[in-house]
């Protein structure tokens, strides 16, 4: 695969050389030139006003025997015992992409006591669940899960193998793909088949949200992607469903190198902001520790969770584990609530795809306005115990 | 102790913008940096070596201009580079990204630890520290947010997870990526500065790591990106005005109406 300019349909513009995310055009003698640091990703193609530049495809060779893949995978995540939601919004999601291929889906839980939770995973679409329940596999070790993950993979050859993009498969899913030298895309908020090759289309937010890129695995199997908290719906429930499940030992693919010593919970609230429907979030503009309790009673009013900016969390007011943005987490949810942030790029990469944002600011002009779905003109301070009260009003 | 950083150029995302009009990114003006995860790593590294002695290779592959970020890791403390550069690594995705730099790291020599930024600002993949630990055979931990000790042959750390932090004990050598919780990084001294100054980056091609040229650069890569476009504009999108009461009371019944209170 190569970019290149067509000189003669090239205008000059300069339109490509500020697309180019990586600077690696430059103009010569007047036209436009792409130099070493091109990465081939093609934003130029895109920007170019008169199709001056073509991205051309050369046929690389499978590495690996395409056809001999088939079935959705999904990695179920569980926290002592407790699926985790992004694990059942993949099997929704991933129901519709096996649908698609005409293939199974299948579901690979690992832990200690697990095994019982093999028919909620059928319930919510799968139609063989592997089961590799071991007290080897009671906290989450890198090692030990991408035994478990890769050998299974290995054994049944899946097309295409999810994970939700949470701490745990973000950190292991790498090793499996290193191993089965397959395509690992991060972060997926979209996720589709392509009609014409089968492939699948992944599509994720970079460079702090201001891009998508849709990548695929042309040519490796299988075609791994981690995928955001609450961007695909879970299938509903149907406990009439049937489904297999099969008992896999667990095999340590060697001596045992890293082991959890103790694990510690430091959310001060009990939901997770990855999970959370709702969440408030609260920035410097509240001023001080006292007044960012409103965004805790706000947040409590709706029943959901809090979270804030960098700036809140370095004054104090609320441990990291809250922290949404860029050195934080991304959330997703229904409705984030913004009060007194200003909107820096730093959260917004964290915050933008949440469904419905409002955003409560004193400064019309303040960045957030440009992310927001409804955006107050107010002082926080003053919004909010109106905003409460309104709130509590509606409930009864 | 040889501890080795794994360093990566990028552009500052802060800085760029989306216009509007055009749906291109704003590129103008904006400045390559250290990726800010990588400067925290870096500090670990430092400081670790100022513990325990030993020395601290920052290592990179990007095209040539890449060295300045080495020479920016000298300046903050790192005793020797390694830069990989060469044609025939353009185009790398995350794995044919870490076969390079796991063939580098190699080729440098016997280390204890390698450390890298919990992820780069610009494509936040975090996929290269624990790939390119799998393809040395060491252990790897994920988002450690201190280390409580290195003593022979183990370490214990800080592991920051979704809704809290396990103590992981690990062997060594192994690969940890690092979140800023870890430390505050220094500012680069004024002996280090000098020395940046003074040094003469000889890259590494393909052929100096005896790398598997089937492997390297977007020949090697597994994934390949088919499509880069701008994000939706969201939809409707509604500033109100008017008194807070007045607010407040439309925002409600707008949020009433989608269920969403």
């Amino acid at each position: 695969m190569s970019v290149k300019v067509i000189p003669d349909t090239c205008t000059g513009c300069e339109t490509c050389v500020t697309a180019c995310p990586f600077g690696a055009i430059e103009m010569r003698d007047g036209k436009a030139f792409i130099t070493d640091a091109c990465t081939m990703c093609g934003a130029c193609v895109e920007a170019c006003p008169v199709q001056a530049i073509e991205k051309t495809a050369e046929a690389g060779a499978p590495v690996a025997d395409l056809s001999a893949y088939r079935g959705v995978w999904v990695f179920a995540e569980q926290h002592k015992g407790e699926i985790a939601s992004v694990s059942l919004e993949l099997l929704g999601e991933g129901r519709k992409l096996a649908d698609k291929k005409g293939a199974k889906l299948s579901a690979v839980l690992a832990g200690s006591g697990v095994r019982d939770k093999a028919r909620d995973l059928i319930a919510h679409g799968a139609d063989i669940v592997y089961v590799a329940d071991d007290p080897a596999l009671k906290d989450f070790n890198d090692d030990a899960y991408a035994a478990v993950l890769a050998a299974l993979a290995r054994q049944h050859k899946p097309e295409i193998i999810l994970a939700g993009a949470t701490a745990v498969g973000r950190s292991f899913f790498p090793k499996v793909a290193s191993t089965l030298y397959a395509g690992l895309t991060a972060d997926c908020t979209m996720l589709d088949i392509d009609a014409a090759t089968g492939h699948l289309h992944q599509t994720r937010p970079a460079f702090g949200g201001n891009i998508m890129a849709t990548i695929v695995t042309p040519n490796h199997r299988p075609q791994m992607a981690t995928v955001r908290h609450k961007v695909m719906k879970p299938a509903p429930r149907d406990d009439g469903r049937k489904g297999e499940v099969v008992e896999v030992p667990y095999t340590p693919a060697g001596p045992v190198r890293t082991r959890v010593l103790q694990t510690v919970e430091e959310l001060s609230e009990t939901v997770n902001i990855c999970e959370a429907d709702i969440i408030v979030a609260g920035g410097r503009g509240l001023g001080s520790q006292k007044n960012f309790q409103l965004v805790q009673e706000l947040a409590k009013v709706l029943g959901g969770a809090v979270a804030a900016t960098r700036g809140a969390v370095d004054e104090g007011w609320i441990p990291y584990s809250h922290q949404v943005g860029q050195t934080g987490k991304t959330v997703c949810p229904k409705l984030y609530i913004a009060c007194g942030i200003s909107g820096a790029i730093q959260h917004t990469a964290g915050m933008q795809s949440s469904e419905t944002i409002v955003a409560i600011n004193k400064d019309p002009d303040a960045p957030i306005f440009s992310v927001a779905t409804y955006g107050i003109v107010g002082d926080v301070h003053e919004v909010l115990p109106v905003l409460i009260r309104k709130i509590k009003e509606l409930r009864g | 102790m040889h501890i080795i950083v794994l360093v990566k150029q990028v552009p500052d995302t802060a800085e760029v913008k989306i216009n509007r009009e055009t749906n291109t990114l704003v590129r103008d003006g904006v400045p390559s940096i250290i990726n800010p995860y990588d400067r925290y790593a870096l500090e670990e590294a430092v400081r670790l070596r100022e513990k325990h002695g030993g020395t601290v290779t920052a290592i990179t592959m990007g095209p040539p201009q890449a060295a300045e970020a080495l020479k920016e890791a000298v300046s903050l403390g790192a005793d020797s580079v390694v830069l990989l550069s060469d044609r025939a690594f353009a185009g790398a995705d995350t794995w044919a990204t870490s076969y390079a730099l796991s063939m580098g790291i190699r080729k440098a020599g016997p280390f204890d630890l390698i450390i890298a930024g919990k992820q780069a600002i610009d494509g936040d993949t975090a996929q290269v520290g624990p790939e390119t630990a799998d393809m040395l055979g060491i252990p790897f931990v994920a988002y450690i947010r201190k280390i409580e000790k290195v003593e022979g042959k183990l370490m214990v750390a800080e592991r920051l997870m979704d809704e809290g932090y396990d103590v992981v004990e690990t062997t060594l050598p192994c690969l940890i990526t690092v979140v800023k919780e870890i430390n505050d990084p220094r500012v680069p001294s004024l002996k280090g500065k000098m020395k940046a100054k003074g040094l003469q980056v000889k890259p590494w091609t393909a052929k100096d790591i005896g790398a598997d040229e089937s492997k390297i650069g977007l020949k090697g890569s597994p994934t390949q990106v088919v499509r880069i476009f701008p994000p939706a504009p969201r939809g409707q999108r509604e500033i109100l005005g008017g008194t807070i009461e007045e607010q407040v009371a439309a925002v409600t019944k707008k949020l009433k109406a989608q269920s969403l209170i």
